[in-house]
């Protein structure tokens, strides 16, 4: 495999963009990403984004998007509807095939305008279980009442996943939810929203978007003194059907983190530290489980996506959270997780090092 | 590791039609997959991953609708992507596939494009206002046919070329049982005769709202020395994408077409297209692309397209570089598919696939799609031999 | 392996007889409150005044109308605005015989054209009427049709047509997306497109 490595980002996330579009809000992220690495679009063997028009109200959303990124002279580029993270996953195999050294990745997400809770609704079975619009908070909470039920995960320990999540999230620009002083008391004390997920159980919403620069070998190496390399990637998907699997685990994540821990030569309790893009703390609780995280790790020191979940970003905001960590030399050893669908149905993981 | 060779396994398709009433989406998806994996002689398991394209999910009402589709495809415990690229995306996911192998990444892989526009609405999907600015066009051709009187006022083309290729495409189409438009006793008369909708551009000019999905199974070197049938070799890949309206824009031949081309030809060793490409399949859902496409990729000069079609250059029978034998997106156009059929028909004919739209020897054909603001563009060059 | 699409499913004896479900019809309506940016509402605001707004690139000076506080060819932003005049020339246009889908009182056929409004460097939809629809022409000068005054608000709106001046043609090589080159010297290759398009 070709050395790869996260060398540049750049993010924002707020609890709503009322004066910016897509558009504007990409352009100075696209443009610090690039210049944090002395780069201009021409420079940019590839790009990739990840976006939704049904979280945009719009078909064909992206097409408007590229107006952002300087797209004459012509560039390769392509687009997945999906996280960015699967973007960058795009852009990685374009670099594994040697032909461009540098990648462009981005996603940006706006739920502000619309309703978040019935759009996810659409991501279900369209025949048997999108009719009856299930919020997205009731899927979740589904899987919640298990874990509960079936005893892997008390409501203590939900609670203090939230706390950490908002204390870690102070004095980060890009959460929507943070707080110094809040306490397992006071949110146990909260009325559920769906039983048994209460308000802080839930990711605050945001909008945003995130941009990242890859490079490969030696071009990273002249770009950036100390790269956030890319050792392992690996992303898996579960059966769609919430019935037909065990909801109190995340196999695909498993799978996925295992295989880039594989490919990295790195063990779970080398890391440094986890960004998991998990939109409920109950889901937080089944990934630390499902990549055996342990006691050295530390868990989204950014607040992770329950801080500020930008659907269509969160995932590779937490690829940047992490890489950021290891180009300023905070973190040596991380791991990065997107997911996607109901109940994490489909994962990514991404293991990074600055070595 | 240097990139890894690529061939085309096994091609499935359905049979494209306005409505498939008989299939859900995955029913739909998983026709064209079981039967791409039959002609590839392989099974579900020997898949390493899936790469699953489709146009604005607007189309059916399913956001994201590779999650959905996870377990009919078989891809529990697989990565599955889905690219959307507008029209192209057809052909831009063929790429993203041929990226996985081309990369080292995995030895097997299952592309599709699909698209179920008969549970939704395409033409309101198509036609969703932009906020605060004033809505005045009646679909994509409002769009492109503004593109073709330029293309006609400049090259001074007579007026009935479009007409030409329209027919001649529902003539191709006959031979291809997969094509949804069989128009038995079309005469060329009713194809000039037919309403005008966007003018220059005629009904009879216009492509259809098509039902249908199309895959491919792509492997690796070893796979496709393997095979036991006929296989397609990779030769180029290129996308390219520039912005749909800005200072001095050449909205008849883009750039980012041109810059495409040359790219995926240059992949292939080749100097003379019009010479060392055998057939072609490119994405033309008005007629009048055709001789636009034709110069903007590289086989005539600058408005000198049209007197390709008119000398009868693209015809399957008698032409010397036959353009879309399959009927091309003028006789079928799931639009997710669309991009897939062209590059899995230009595969079908360097393995001598074909059927009754075989051009006899074809061994280099090029697969062409296109999409947004005539702004994505998604190619490749396959052959017979491995390069 | 079979080629087999469904794999022969079996229903239960309390099933057999019983009519299949042929489709099902679920209605989906999800409500999007577009707030307009504010480059949008300045925009919009002009049109208030009977001002049509424009953004002038810092690169190269071109206007692009309307303005979304980007040069797309650079992606750098733009926040100057300038004022455009409400004449121009048709770049392009065609001639629709299909009514759209949600929007009522417009006649088929109708003649949708690219605006080049003088001074911009990119065109955008509007309405020709005015004249036979056969008589549009690429190159056609034409200015705007506004609503009365006190029918103005806050939309592109106010404009309820483009119609023909009566001017003499701008001549094709110079028309639509060619009059930006015409209009300035031919520097590097990057100011966009094709020289003698």
């Amino acid at each position: 495999m070709r050395e790869v490595a996260v060398v540049a980002t750049a993010l924002h996330q707020v609890p709503a963009l009322t004066d910016t579009t897509e558009v504007q809000l990409m352009v100075p992220l696209l443009n610090a990403a690039r210049e944090a690495v002395g780069l201009t679009q021409a420079d940019i063997g590839f790009t990739c984004s990840g976006s939704s028009d049904f979280l945009a109200g719009q078909a064909f959303s992206f097409v408007q998007t590229l107006d952002a990124v300087g797209a004459f002279p012509p560039i390769s580029e392509s687009h997945v509807e999906m996280d960015g993270a699967f973007a960058l996953y795009e852009a990685w195999v374009k670099l594994q095939i040697g032909e461009v050294d540098t990648a462009l990745v981005f996603s940006y997400g706006k739920s502000s305008p619309g309703s978040l809770r019935d759009v996810l609704a659409l991501q279900l079975d369209p025949y048997f279980l999108a009719p009856l619009w299930p919020p997205a908070e009731a899927i979740a909470a589904l899987q919640a009442r298990l874990l509960l039920e079936v005893g892997i995960v008390g409501a203590e320990e939900l609670a203090e996943i939230a706390v950490r999540s908002q204390r870690n999230a102070v004095g980060n620009p890009n959460a929507v939810r943070s707080s110094r002083e809040v306490t397992v008391a006071d949110l146990m004390a909260e009325a559920p929203i769906a039983d048994p997920l209460r308000p802080s159980d839930l990711a605050a919403e945001s909008d945003g978007g995130c941009a990242v620069v890859l490079a490969a070998g030696d071009r990273a190496r002249e770009l950036c003194d100390r790269p956030a390399w890319i050792r392992g990637i690996d992303h898996r998907i579960d059966a769609h059907g919430l019935g037909t699997r065990d909801l109190t685990l995340a196999p695909s994540a498993a799978l996925a983190a295992s295989l880039a821990c594989t490919a990295a030569g790195l063990e779970v309790d080398s890391l440094d530290l986890a960004e998991l893009h998990s939109p409920t703390t109950s889901q937080e609780a089944i990934l630390v489980r499902a990549f055996g995280l342990g006691g050295s790790t530390e868990v989204n020191p950014s607040g992770g996506a329950l801080a500020g979940n930008t659907l269509m970003a969160a995932g590779l905001m937490r690829i940047a959270e992490a890489a950021g960590r290891i180009i300023d030399g905070r973190a040596d050893r991380a791991l990065a997780h997107a997911t996607s669908g109901p109940c994490l149905q489909q994962n990514l993981v991404c293991v990074m090092a600055g070595d | 590791m240097a990139k890894q060779h690529t061939a085309v396994l096994g091609v499935g398709q359905t049979k494209y039609q306005s409505t498939r009433g008989d299939v859900s989406m995955a029913g739909l998806v998983r026709e064209a997959a079981l039967r791409a994996l039959v002609d590839a002689g392989l099974e579900w398991a020997d898949v390493d991953a899936v790469v699953i394209g489709k146009a604005p999910d607007f189309f059916e009402g399913v956001m994201m609708p590779e999650l959905y589709l996870a377990d009919a495809l078989g891809c529990v415990g697989k990565p599955i992507l889905r690219v959307h690229t507008a029209g192209s995306v057809g052909g831009s996911t063929a790429l993203v596939a041929a990226s996985l192998i081309q990369g080292g990444i995995h030895r097997r892989v299952l592309t599709l494009g699909f698209e179920k526009q008969s549970e939704s609405n395409a033409t309101w999907a198509l036609s969703l206002p932009q906020p605060f600015s004033v809505s005045i066009n009646a679909g994509a051709g409002g769009y492109f046919s503004p593109i073709i009187r330029q293309y006609m006022a400049r090259s001074g083309a007579p007026e009935l070329i479009g007409c030409m290729v329209a027919f001649k495409d529902r003539q191709h189409a006959l031979r291809n049982p997969y094509a949804h438009l069989h128009q038995h006793d079309l005469t060329f008369d009713q194809v000039v005769e037919a309403p005008m909708l966007w003018d220059p551009i005629r009904y009879s000019e216009t492509c259809p709202s098509s039902d249908g999905a199309c895959a491919m199974v792509l492997g690796d070197e070893a796979a496709g020395d393997a095979a036991s049938g006929p296989v397609a070799w990779v030769h180029g890949t290129a996308m390219r994408s520039e912005a749909n309206n800005f200072p001095g824009r050449d909205e008849v031949s883009p750039q980012a077409s041109r810059d495409c081309a040359a790219d995926v030809f240059r992949q292939a060793g080749i100097s003379d297209p019009r010479a060392e490409i055998d057939v072609v399949e490119m994405y033309v859902p008005f007629s009048w692309y055709e001789p636009m496409w034709l110069e903007s990729i590289g086989f005539a000069e600058r408005d000198a397209g049209w007197r390709m079609v008119e000398e009868g250059a693209t015809n399957l029978d008698g032409g010397d570089l036959p353009v879309n034998c399959s009927g091309g997106v003028l006789s079928s156009n799931p639009i997710g598919a669309s991009g897939m059929i062209r590059f899995a028909e230009a595969a079908l004919q360097v393995r001598g696939m074909a059927g009754d739209h075989q051009v006899d020897g074809a061994r280099r054909a090029l697969g062409h799609a296109y999409g947004g603001g005539a702004q994505y563009f998604a190619m490749w060059v396959v052959g017979a031999d491995k390069p | 392996m079979s080629g087999e699409p469904d794999g022969g499913v079996r229903l239960p004896a309390s099933l057999s007889g019983v009519e299949a479900v042929q489709s099902v019809r679920t209605p989906i309506r999800l409500e999007y409150d577009f707030r307009p940016s504010a480059s949008a509402q300045s925009y919009l605001r002009a049109y208030a005044e009977r001002r049509i707004i424009g953004h002038r690139s810092p690169v190269d000076g071109a206007v692009f109308i309307p303005p979304r506080g980007v040069d797309p060819r650079y992606g750098v932003a733009i926040s100057e605005e300038v004022d455009l005049p409400d004449t121009g020339h048709v770049g392009n246009f065609c001639v629709t015989h299909l009514p759209i889908p949600g929007r009522k009182g417009l006649e088929v056929p109708y003649v949708s054209a690219w605006i080049h409004l003088d001074g911009a460097a990119v065109g955008f939809l509007g309405l020709v009427r005015g004249c036979p629809h056969d008589e549009v022409r690429i190159g056609m000068r034409i200015r705007a049709v506004w609503k009365p005054d006190d029918e103005l608000e806050a939309t592109p709106e106010n404009i309820r047509h483009w119609e023909p001046t009566g001017e003499p043609d701008v001549p094709l090589e110079r028309a639509g997306n060619r009059s930006f080159h015409a209009s300035r010297p031919q520097t590097d290759g990057n100011t966009g497109g094709n020289a003698d398009a």
